[in-house]
């Protein structure tokens, strides 16, 4: 395990726990150290419990663990909502001077710190900046160097003018000087800073920067959890590259909207999560069969129904897979980190227009919320390739007509793939339809027609199987007996998780699959494992029964449902615990 | 565009099987017509239709066309527009699908006002199922669906409109060829959303709202006194349900097409071969 520390700030919804976390890990990440976060927040404005963790080490960190070292505690019930969390050598941090916090009871036989953040904060010009009192406090803690702290609070203050930033330096000098001289002690942590060039981002930015990247000019969204901040990254940048975001009434005008675009030459995409995807499914099979290259985007949290907007989960496989009435053509593409967010969803733009057809982009909240550090080469935009398909223009479009001039956008062709014109190109003019059409996009139910284009459309897929590389990521021990199989966000948990059970002596192979469809024939690995174990965020298994579909044998599951990610040292437990056990499905008990 | 366009160039080779006497064949017509006469081709003509009888219209026209799902036509449109905004944008629909299950879009299209025409064939009831009441169909307008009638008020499209800030309201008679042609003209040549409610009459399931009921209750604006530019006569207008009016009652002449305030002015079909130039800025915001 990395020489990693763990942080968290927690208290009540709108006391601005977000920014002082999000200034704490631009600090850190500044400072040279790697830093995964993750967030605990309730689907309300404000009140109720939220919290900003922060893991950090100088090493790579992929996950998020089951231990809180250093905890600022705003509220009394922060403490005990991480409880479990704490130890005995955890500092809890907390106003010992607020009329709520007089009876604390600290955990676990953990040091507690009562430091007056409001009075101390109101010394520097202003209550509100108690937050930054903390961090100052944690700065001396954990022998952060606090100048650290500045140029994150330039960043987040800068635009409120210079007064209010020295202030927030102020502010958090006095935390720091006040654990200093009040608490004459030194802890066991430190915090190592480094040389190295971070850049600190999460899964929907990543989204959104491949998006633009890809050439993607418009997007249409409506605001859900936790698929906003695609939209919100989006919204002012596209425009520099001459695009737009819109907001629109409802998800079936986003998708709609973002159909039109698309038939009109745009890269486009739209946005959602679970909720909104139901409300989009009546467009998928228009998008597949008129032919129409799109990217929908399913940053999913879990359900059913509204289920539980702010938590993980990995239910809307089987929805991105199958939703919609009839037979749909599509590709389905789910990166498993952070950074894989961006690259694949360039990725899913090239398919799309190279296959003209629907491309879900499947990511999760954990990922969405989550900010990682990279090196900034991680998204080296050189490396960005653009590949929009069958274009032809008006110097290619005589190959594309018929005898009577008109133009085949529904060309049978061999590969599956019909020529695209773009609206405006001379001798183009055609027509397209939900309705089983000809290859001119005329309606028709003349039945070999109907044969011709349905198996045309699906041998796009069957092109695609031949021409692309839908492989999976491999990590492990490639010849040991356990063979783990994840998709999404669980990649970086089972990373880790790999290193702890070796730490045991268990060996295990861990296959991490991007594409759900197509996606990696998978029968030689699970033919050469005693043990096949698929990992996923979700009560019925349904990455396992497609694996179960593909390789026609029984594997064994891990499933957590509870609304929370996968911690790297639980992951290793119930991993362990499958390899131990003869049989069974291995459920992971709600918390 | 071309100047030599006649309006038999938008005409597909497909034959409508629309009932004889339909009044959707003189609707598209005047579309036809209007689009040709406001110099577009074809090739730079886009035109979008929902479901129903009205949604075949895109496939007896010859342009750039998409015929997608029930009621989510204009989203389509309006998508068309502001990623290429060089195009002329029609979309084409009936009272169920832009009155019913498109009604949320409709005033949210109306609200942002892109620069487009939206043409409703208006036959008061639902034809391709075969017989209907529809939103705009008279409270105690009989079908199979409806033995009593609706019971409930027909929906006011045009007060619709009006309340959600509309730029352009005009209503026409597909069986006047010619003012019909000249008020979708108008539409498309409006700098925003045209929105037409066109008397398209159901020869087959309606025989009510007729031919000859709409020739002797139809006044038209242009022979009174009515001036387009007021809103407070156009509500008034609007308001008075027992008459059909004929032609523009009410444009904005200041109204700025949306996609123009946003800064759209050209296509996002062009796009670099590889990531924009200076997309490494993207990056580098996240330290």
């Amino acid at each position: 395990m990395p020489e990693d520390l763990n942080w968290a700030i927690g208290g009540e919804a709108g006391d601005g726990i977000d920014s002082t976390g999000k200034i704490f890990a631009q600090a850190l990440s500044r400072a040279g150290r790697h830093v995964f976060t993750s967030k605990d927040f309730a689907s309300r404005i404000r009140g109720g419990y939220t919290a900003y963790k922060v893991r950090t080490s100088v090493d790579r960190v992929e996950s998020v663990v089951d231990r809180l070292d250093i905890l600022i505690a705003l509220t009394e019930r922060t403490i005990h909502e991480n409880e479990d969390e704490l130890h005995e050598d955890s500092v809890i941090i907390y106003d010992g001077e607020r009329s709520t916090m007089q009876d604390v009871e600290v955990p676990h036989g953990a040091t507690a710190l009562e430091v007056p953040l409001k009075r101390l904060a109101e010394d520097a010009g202003g209550a509100i900046m108690l937050n930054v009192v903390a961090l100052g406090a944690a700065c001396e803690v954990t022998s952060f160097p606090i100048e650290n702290l500045d140029e994150s609070l330039q960043k987040r203050f800068g635009d409120k003018g210079e007064a209010i930033v020295e202030n927030n330096k102020q502010a958090a000098r006095m935390g720091q000087e006040y654990v200093q001289e009040e608490y004459d002690q030194s802890f066991d942590y430190s915090m190592e800073t480094t040389d190295a060039d971070y850049v600190l981002l999460n899964g929907d930015e990543a989204i959104g920067m491949g998006a633009i990247a890809a050439g993607c000019r418009f997007y249409s969204g409506y605001p859900i959890t936790p698929a906003t901040d695609v939209m919100e990254y989006m919204t002012g940048r596209v425009d520099q590259y001459g695009g737009k975001v819109v907001q629109a009434e409802d998800e079936l005008s986003a998708i709609n909207m973002a159909l039109g675009a698309a038939r009109a030459g745009a890269r486009a995409m739209t946005a959602t999560s679970g909720p909104g995807i139901d409300l989009m499914t009546e467009t998928f099979g228009l998008v597949a069969t008129s032919e129409t290259p799109l990217v929908i985007c399913d940053v999913m949290r879990s359900g059913p129904s509204t289920g539980m907007p702010t938590k993980q989960e990995q239910g809307d496989l089987n929805m991105t897979l199958y939703g919609g009435h009839g037979e749909i053509p599509r590709f389905v593409v789910a990166p498993t980190t952070v950074s894989e967010c961006f690259w694949k969803t360039v990725e899913a733009f090239n398919l799309a227009e190279k296959y003209q057809t629907p491309v879900f982009l499947v990511s999760d909240l954990a990922m969405a919320v989550t900010e990682q550090t990279f090196s900034p080469e991680t998204f080296d935009m050189d490396e960005v390739e653009i590949d929009r398909g069958k274009v032809v223009d008006e110097d290619e479009i005589d190959a594309w007509l018929d005898e009577q001039g008109r133009f085949q956008a529904h060309f049978p062709a061999a590969d599956g793939v019909s020529p695209r014109a773009f609206p405006g190109t001379a001798d183009g003019a055609h027509m397209t339809t939900g309705l089983e059409h000809d290859e001119l996009g005329r309606r028709t139910e003349d039945t070999d027609v109907r044969i011709e284009q349905v198996d045309k459309r699906q041998r796009k897929v069957e092109t695609a199987r031949e021409q692309e590389n839908f492989d999976y990521r491999e990590f492990g021990d490639p010849d040991a007996d356990t063979l783990v199989l994840s998709w999404g966000s669980n990649e970086g948990a089972m990373r880790e998780g790999l290193e702890l059970l070796d730490e045991e002596g268990y060996d295990v192979r861990f296959v991490s699959v991007p594409y759900i469809f197509p996606r990696p024939d998978l029968t030689d690995e699970v033919a050469a494992a005693e043990k096949v174990i698929v990992v996923e965020c979700n009560a019925t298994g349904q990455f396992a029964d497609i694996v179960e579909h593909d390789v026609l044998e029984r594997v064994e599951r891990i499933n957590k449902y509870n609304g929370v990610r996968f911690k790297a040292d639980e992951l290793a437990t119930e991993v362990k615990q499958t390899i131990d056990s003869d049989s069974g499905t291995q459920e992971v008990e709600a918390e | 565009m071309s100047s030599d366009v006649r309006f038999t160039d938008f005409k597909s080779d497909k034959q409508p099987t629309w009932c004889p006497g339909c009044g959707d064949f003189g609707t598209m017509n005047g579309m036809m017509k209007a689009l040709a006469e406001t110099g577009n081709d074809p090739d730079n003509t886009f035109v979008v239709a929902g479901i129903g009888c009205s949604g075949k219209i895109g496939t007896y026209m010859h342009s750039y066309a998409l015929h997608g799902v029930h009621g989510r036509a204009l989203p389509v449109g309006i998508g068309v527009k502001m990623a290429n905004p060089n195009l002329e944008v029609m979309v084409a629909g009936g009272d169920g699908d832009g009155y019913s299950i498109g009604a949320g879009h409709f005033i949210h299209a109306v609200r942002r006002n892109v620069d487009m025409s939206y043409v409703v064939m208006d036959n008061r009831i639902y034809g391709l199922t075969k017989g209907q009441a529809s939103p705009t169909s008279r409270e105690d307008f009989e079908t199979g669906t409806t033995p009593d009638g609706p019971k409930q008020p027909p929906v006011n499209p045009k007060a619709l409109a009006l309340s959600a800030g509309a730029t352009f309201i005009a209503q026409s008679f597909s069986s006047d060829a010619q003012r019909h042609a000249e008020i979708i003209q108008q539409a498309i040549e409006h700098d925003g959303f045209g929105f037409v409610n066109v008397y398209s009459p159901c020869v087959t399931f309606n025989d009510v709202d007729t031919y000859d009921y709409f020739r002797d209750a139809i006044v038209d604006l242009d022979e009174t006194d009515h001036d387009p530019n007021n809103r407070d006569q156009a509500k008034d207008k609007i308001l008075e349900s027992d008459k059909e009016y004929m032609g523009v009652l009410y444009q904005n002449e200041d109204s700025v097409p949306f996609e123009q305030r946003e800064g759209i002015d050209s296509s996002m079909a062009e796009i670099p071969d590889g990531a924009p130039e200076g997309a490494m800025d993207l990056v580098r915001e996240f330290y």
